[in-house]
Order: C-alpha cells, then structure tokens, then sequence
C-alpha cells in the first residue's frame, strides 16, 4: 500500500473523470484510510477512560472518542511510564458507541499497534503523549490495515509522518496542559512553511524538502495543494469553544479535545459547547451563546514552567 | 436541446453540521445543471436552495448538532418535501429505523423518508472498509462500473415501502459477511440514498444522476 492523495480534499482539474473500477474490491486502501479522516472532518474528538465517558461523549456529538487509560493531564501528574491502554476497557468501549473509537500506542510500538489493530479499533494515533518506545524510529504504517494519525509541529514532520503511512495529522500542541499555544504555534508553523514551498521552484523544493527533511514528492504534492495532503486536526491544549473555533478558523480540519472536557465542572456541558462551537466556528453568536456559563475549565499550565524533559511536543523524530 | 437544457439550473445545498461536505460542493461545482453549490448550516441558509445533499460523517453527531441549534424543524421540514440525497451518514438520517449497528437506538433521530430500514456498520470496522465498482442504474455510461466507496458502510436492510422505493445498486459479489445482492442504494420520489461515497471519486456521475432527478422533480412540481 502506499501514498495516494485524498480525493477532492481541494478542487482538481480532473474531478469529473471517470475511473477505472474494478468489481474486485481493494480492502483497506489508502483511499478508504484518509476518506475516513475526512469524514470525520469538522467534528470534535473527544478523550474518554471509560464506558461511562465515552457515552456521555457520544451524547455531547463527537464524532469518535479516543480510548484511553490516562488522560494526559493524569499522565503528566502521575509520570512514569504510560503505554497503550488495556484491550480490555478498549474493547468495552467500542461496543458501547456507534461512532469511531480510536486508541494510543507508542511511538515506535509496533506490537503494540498490531494488538489495538486486533481489538478492531476504528484508528490508531502514535502519539508522544505516551512513553516512546523507540527513540529513531516510528511505526511502518502501510503496512496495517487499519488508518494512524500522527503529531506534527512543522512540515518536515507532518511528511515524514504521511510517507510512513499516517492518513491523518494533528498538531501536537501541549497535551495535558489546556493551554492552546503550542497548537497555534505548530498550526501556523505548517501554513507558513507551505506558503513558501507554494513560491519555489522545482530547484528550489529539492533544496527546501532536504532543508525540512521531508520527502520531496510529498512537499510537492502539497505545494500544490496550498495544504497538507491529508485530514489535519488540531490537539493538545484546546479546553474551551472558543480555543476549538481558534483552531478551526487557523484553517484545521476538526478538534481533538483531551483533558479538556473531563477534567472541567460540567463535562457533558463543555463537550456539547465545544462541538456546537467546531460546526459554528465563525459565528461569533452562537460562539458566545455555547460559552455561556460552562462552569469552571480545567486548570491550566503554563508551558513555559514546565520542564524540557517534560514537554512531549519533543517526542517524535 | 436536450431534455437536460430545458430546465433551469439549480442551487444545491450540502448540509455542513459535520462531515465531508466540502468533497460534495466541489463536485457539484463541476456540473453545468448546478448555478452554485453552498454550504448550509441554519434554517435561513437551507431556504435558500433548491435542493439539498445529506453528506458522509456521523449520523449521531449531525442529528444532535441540529436539535441543539433549533435547526431541525426547518431540515425536517426541507426533506419532506424537496429533492434530497443522503450518502452513508446522510442515508442513515433519511431512513425509517435502524435495526442494529446503532447504539444510541431510542435516541438516534431520523429524518426518514426513504422507506427503508438501516443496518449501520454492516461490513465490520474501519479495516473491512473497501472499494469496489457497482453497476448504478440510470446512470450516464452506464455500463462503466461506479466506483464504490465503503467507509465503515450502512447498507440497506429492509424496503419498508416496496411499492413506491426503487432500487438503484446493489453489491455486485459477496463482501465478508454481506452477501451479493445486498442494496446500497434507493430511491424514493424525491429521496435519493446511497451507502458508498461519490464524494470520494472524481466521478461526477451520481452527483449529475442527483441533480437530474431534482431538476426533473422540481419541473414536475411547478405543473
């Protein structure tokens, strides 16, 4: 299996064309993986650690829940070594709700992957929230039948995500910390460096793409887009409506929302504002409305105290 | 003249709660029988339009964002009577019932229409989603296959109204546990529903085959 760009993620010259389809179907294929992400678009992804949780989300109008023991807020209070969740409470989830339910491995943890795979997880995300298991290498993931997001903070990072395999992106942000100014940082940092590559010429990209260390037909592909050649959602420090419509008018595709939700007053509250306030991201009424009264958000930490070794932004290679 | 140019052009609406309605409005945007293709959100926004497409996303999601804005009324009110098609997600809110697949089962509101009954997720998770060409009837070239796109796919499980429902594909071979034959797409009077998605081809024929049949429906209306 390998890299084919999302249909009609932007308009194409050729859109209109007929296409050779075969009766013979073609299981798992990139198409199916990132046409998932695009269904998921303008939709909110909500962590959950139990059944419980993952209704009251479902209730609220995610549009898929993240299955996972800890959320980070709990694991950057606790430390130590978190990993993939039990399959177990995973399972019990997805056959609790009706929409997609995607669930954690470590970077690098290709066992791990082959596991949640097993379990009939919906996506998998290979994320530096938990502890990474390889300090080189991330998961081949072609070679799975079952869609990866990845984090990214720059270009570079998102292609070399995307040339593994990932058929979806996310900023990193700073998990656990309800503070959006990572987020917007690596957001902004992919939209700046793409306008550039879109100013290149061909000698140029080769330049730019050994600069970014990013495969040079992807940052082409992207150049020619005027986007990322997948699904790119926002995560990690998005705790209110308006952080969530923050990210969507920067130009993401939709919202994960981690600690945010469950660890405020009113979770069930919170979680239908925030999707109310991704579906209306540039009404400022309806933004005002759903921000009414939420009760209190979760704590937040700012990211300049926190230590080197503890920002998992870092993580990923 | 063909037929075709007899008609007026008409403004589609892609229904923008949650979902891929982008893919939609760019291939709508490719037909010449279509004046404009526009996101629609609200009430004022949808009496704007003269024909609306239910897009792929998640049915749950789509029906509670609307309630919770007050929109419901005015999409219930739009699809009862104006040509409308539903793909995947959006056939799920066009159908009468879902009959397994669905957990939120008392709470899942539906918009219905279709005469059909639902079974979500009918081939498995997101690793049994797969592609495959289908014979869709009226289409142009019709002896081209269609190319089908199954995401994590409802398919049809019952006609509830056989008189008036017509069927418009089916599978073409056994998929996993579902069987050839099985329907992935009707339509009834107005109502169009399909379980794959066209948004994801660069195919525009299911896309004309929709903007014909609402052409030809809102013609038929103004006798």
């Amino acid at each position: 299996m390998s890299f084919a760009t999302p249909t009609n993620l932007v308009p194409t010259q050729n859109a209109g064309a007929l296409s050779a389809a075969s009766e013979v179907p073609e299981v798992a294929s990139f198409n199916v993986k990132a046409g998932l992400a695009q269904m998921l678009k303008g939709g909110v992804i909500m962590d959950v650690i139990n059944v419980e949780q993952a209704l009251i989300a479902e209730q609220a109008g995610a549009c898929a829940v993240m299955a996972l023991e800890r959320v980070p807020a709990d694991i950057r209070k606790n430390g130590g070594v978190a990993r993939m969740s039990d399959p177990k409470m995973i399972r019990d989830i997805i056959n609790a709700v009706s929409i997609p339910v995607m669930a954690k491995v470590r970077i690098g943890h290709f066992v791990e992957a082959q596991i949640i795979e097993s379990l009939g997880v919906d996506y998998i995300d290979e994320s530096e929230v938990l502890t990474p298991a390889d300090e080189s290498n991330h998961i081949a993931k072609h070679e799975y039948k079952v869609p990866f997001v990845c984090g990214a903070k720059n270009l570079g990072e998102a292609l070399r995500r995307i040339n593994e395999g990932a058929a979806m992106i996310r900023t990193k942000g700073e998990a656990g910390t309800g503070n959006v100014v990572e987020a917007v940082r690596h957001c902004r940092t992919v939209k700046a460096e793409i306008r550039k590559a879109q100013l290149m010429d061909d000698s140029e990209l080769f330049t730019f793409a050994k600069e970014i260390q990013a495969p040079y037909h992807l940052l082409k592909e992207t150049a020619k887009l005027g986007r990322l050649p997948v699904v790119n959602f926002a995560a990690g420090g998005v705790a209110t409506p308006a952080d969530a419509a923050l990210m969507m008018q920067l130009g993401c595709d939709g919202v994960f929302v981690g600690s945010g939700i469950f660890k405020s007053g009113d979770p069930a509250k919170r979680a239908k504002a925030i999707v109310q306030a991704v579906t209306h991201y540039k009404d400022a009424k309806v933004l005002a409305e759903v921000s009414e009264d939420l009760g209190e958000a979760m704590v937040g930490i700012n990211i300049s105290e926190l230590p080197e070794d503890q920002l998992y932004s870092k993580r990923g290679w | 003249m063909t037929q075709l140019d007899e008609h007026k052009k008409i403004r589609v609406g892609v229904l923008a709660l949650q979902g891929a309605f982008s893919e939609h409005i760019i291939l709508l945007n490719t037909l010449p029988q279509v004046s404009e293709a526009v996101a629609v959100r609200n009430a004022q926004e949808i009496a704007q339009v003269d024909a609306l497409v239910i897009p792929g996303g998640e049915s749950t999601t789509m029906a509670l964002i609307a309630e919770r804005s007050g929109f419901w009324p005015a999409l219930q009110e739009f699809v009862q009577t104006r040509p409308t098609w539903g793909t995947c997600a959006g056939m799920i809110l066009l159908s009468e019932a879902v009959t397994s697949g669905g957990t939120l089962k008392g709470d899942q509101k539906l918009l219905g229409g279709l005469g059909i009954s639902i079974k979500r997720n009918a081939f498995g998770t997101q690793k049994e989603s797969f592609e495959a060409g289908l014979h869709v009837e009226g289409l142009d070239n019709a002896e081209r296959l269609f190319p089908g796109v199954f995401i994590r796919a409802p398919v049809i499980d019952e006609i509830l109204k056989p008189e008036d429902v017509q069927v418009v594909a089916k599978l073409e071979r056994d998929y996993g546990k579902t069987p050839k034959g099985t329907i992935v797409a009707v339509r009834r009077g107005h109502l169009l529903g399909s379980a794959f998605h066209p948004e994801l081809t660069r195919d525009n024929r299911m896309h004309l085959f929709f903007v014909k049949m609402a052409q030809d429906w809102i013609a038929s209306q103004s006798k």
